[in-house]
């Protein structure tokens, strides 16, 4: 009787054994992502998941990487930073990815970062905050442009439109809190005082509160929102609404076309740095980036039917960063990847000219942010200048 | 002098919301007994349907009228096969199964629909009106006006028609109402029907404003049953005031206390008031025989 059971046992563990034994030879690599597709960040997830989509199966009809095919394993986070971890311990145990691309949200990217270090596992951020590559992680790199260079280009600005007082307005989400601290911390040093501050839930749907309250404090010359989100279009729409005539500015954090979609006619004027995938017909031709952003562009518009966003232009940045990683280290040992993504050097991208370090996970420097107005509906290019 | 103003419009729009979120509860408590936790999604619906509608071509007064209707037979539904069929459950059942159809009618929108916001035009594509230094937007007048005529006819209905007066026969008990001839199970389920446009033309209305999105149900109901309580739950004109009430309590403690706790204080007013006065401003106590 037992030797009947244990003989059974046994042929079932040889069986499963060589169906696994067959499985691992003909897997692909897993490449991992956890995005906000849906929820209050889905206007960001939503084209990063687009993008890697696309763009895998592009890689992969081209032959792959180093001789092997991707397999993308994307999980929905819906914005929520503790689903996001779950979601990172299953791609590192259940799926056992060998890179991660993802975190749309800097909540998100935060609460896995713990979850990839541990499991030693490159991951590429999508989010913004500056925290994310400051301290230096060995395993975490991001693409993106930080929220300290948003603040730091908007005040460039400024001190251009000789507008030195402003008020901060901001989302209570980890990405509007992070970049208003970074505000504070640079403006001293770019010759901007903060006067004043106000704050809103990331799903509140009316601000007039806290405008009312800006707009009663004598001596603000301008206003920045830091969020992303609906909250920005509501703040933009009731900015409006309550007739305040000095400027508003916001994030990068609102750079697509759906913002301009629920803002409406409210955004005009708005100012905001973004990268140069927006207005990458508008770029002269000598500009190092109108290459690769104009194919990206027209490979998402295509492709999707929608308008093209930066957010899907720093998934694409992250999956391309990971990929030639990949190649010049030759496969897709963790160790090696990781190594050669920390050696990437002259890498241009939608987001800029990548140039990665030791101590630079991020690798862009100001020159990668543009100033954009938006004008009837369209993003215009600010020159250096400020024209 | 500016500011108060401008938090006293804000504060009258999205109360009128609340109100009409509130108004809706109420007909549904009188007519059944039942709590309605999906009343919210009756606002999410009403405001969605008509968006889709609109982007698929369809003349947005037409697509608003198809949406009241369709989310009013979601309401009549929800009667039908989950309430009517639970029929002898206890209250608590009841209101839990209404939570169970406020998630599966959120779940279906994310599907149908999508998980993004959305907006629609304002009725009056106008400038801001300005008074005494602060704006109202000529859509929350709108809201507002919306919110007067619905209560108004809401009462001639109740009030001067022979169906009104059997729901009020209903909710004041069931059984004699029964016994006179009236059936209940039709009147029950038209106030659900009923309770369900009036979601859809708040939902309609505040859309140009709020924007509209598919989880934006929950924190209604929530909001709409703490001006329910605060008004005194099965009072039509409590269900107004709690609303009103409501809506400016929040835009003072946004104003004057601090933006980060505006939705806190819907939550601390039911606490408030089911220490202090649990009947409500205008409900009355509940006595039952023994």
């Amino acid at each position: 009787m037992i030797g009947k059971t244990l003989s059974i046992a046994t042929a079932m563990g040889v069986g499963l054994a060589a169906v696994f034994a067959v499985s691992a030879a003909s897997a692909q690599v897993k490449i991992g992502a956890v995005l906000s597709a849906s929820g209050p960040a889905s206007f960001l997830g939503d084209p990063e998941k687009k993008t890697l989509d696309i763009y895998v199966q592009d890689i992969n009809a081209k032959g792959g990487v180093a001789g092997q095919k991707l397999q993308l394993v994307i999980y929905d986070d819906g914005g929520d930073a503790n689903a996001a971890s779950t979601f990172a311990t299953r791609l590192v145990e259940e799926d056992k990815v060998v890179a991660v691309v993802g975190g749309t949200t800097t909540g998100s990217t935060l609460a896995m970062i713990p979850i990839f270090q541990d499991a030693q596992i490159p991951f590429i951020s999508l989010a913004g905050a500056v925290q994310i590559v400051e301290p230096v992680r060995k395993w975490v790199f991001k693409t993106p442009h930080t929220d300290r260079m948003a603040c730091e280009k908007i005040f460039a600005d400024l001190k251009r439109r000789n507008l030195t007082t402003v008020a901060l307005i901001s989302g209570t989400d980890a990405f509007g809190k992070s970049m208003h601290d970074q505000c504070i911390s640079v403006a001293p040093k770019a010759g901007i005082t903060v006067a004043y501050e106000e704050a809103y839930g990331p799903g509140d749907s009316d601000m007039t509160p806290q405008l009312t309250k800006i707009k009663a404090k004598s001596g603000v010359q301008a206003v920045i929102n830091t969020g992303f989100g609906q909250g920005p279009a509501i703040v933009t729409r009731n900015y409006r609404q309550l007739g305040i005539e000095y400027p508003l500015y916001q994030s990068h954090g609102v750079a697509s076309k759906q913002f301009m979609g629920l803002a409406g006619a409210a955004a005009d004027g708005v100012r905001l740095p973004a990268s140069a995938l927006l207005v990458a017909d508008k770029l002269p031709d000598s500009d190092k980036q109108k290459s690769v952003v104009v194919s990206y562009q027209k490979a998402f518009e295509t492709k999707t039917g929608q308008a093209v966003s930066t957010f899907g232009g720093h998934a694409y940045d992250g999956l391309m960063i990971l990929v030639e990683a990949a190649s010049r280290a030759g496969g897709f040992d963790r160790f090696k990847v990781r190594d050669e993504i920390e050696r990437t050097a002259g890498y241009v991208g939608t987001g800029g000219i990548v140039n990665m370090s030791p101590s630079d996970h991020l690798g862009l420097d100001l020159s990668a942010f543009r100033m954009l107005e938006i004008k009837n509906g369209d993003w215009t290019l600010i020159s250096d200048s400020g024209s | 002098m500016a500011e108060f103003l401008q938090f006293v419009f804000s504060g009258l729009t999205v109360g009128a919301i609340y109100a009409l979120v509130a108004i809706g509860f109420t007909l549904i408590y009188n007519a059944s007994d039942v709590v309605n936790f999906a009343q919210g999604e009756f606002v999410m619906l009403g405001g969605l349907i008509t968006v889709f509608l609109g982007y698929a071509g369809v003349p947005l007064l037409l697509a608003s009228v198809f949406a009241i209707f369709a989310t009013s037979a979601v309401g009549f539904a929800l009667y039908y096969f989950a309430i009517r069929t639970a029929r002898g459950a206890n209250a608590v059942s009841l209101i839990i199964i209404t939570i169970g159809a406020s998630i599966f009618l959120r779940g279906a929108a994310e599907i149908i629909f999508d998980k993004r916001f959305h907006s629609l035009p304002p009725v009056f594509d106008s400038a801001p009106i300005r008074i005494g230094g602060a704006a109202i937007l000529p859509q929350s007048l709108v809201v507002l006006a919306g919110a007067v005529i619905i209560v108004m006819l809401l009462w001639v209905f109740i009030g001067r028609t022979l169906f009104g007066k059997a729901v009020i026969a209903t909710s004041a008990n069931r059984v004699a109402a029964q016994l006179v001839g009236i059936d209940t199970r039709v009147i029950v389920g038209a106030c659900f029907a009923l309770s369900a446009a009036i979601g859809a033309i708040a939902g309609i209305l505040v859309t140009p404003i709020t924007l509209a999105s598919y989880n934006a149900g929950t924190l209604l109901a929530l909001k709409g049953f703490a001006a329910v309580m605060l008004g005194g739950i099965g009072s039509g004109m409590g269900a107004m005031v709690g609303g009103i009430l409501l809506g400016l309590l929040e835009a003072f403690a946004a104003g004057y206390v601090s933006a980060r706790y505006k939705d806190a204080v819907a939550f601390l007013v039911i606490l408030a008031i089911l220490f202090a006065m649990p009947e409500g401003l205008f409900g009355k106590a509940k006595v039952e025989r023994v």
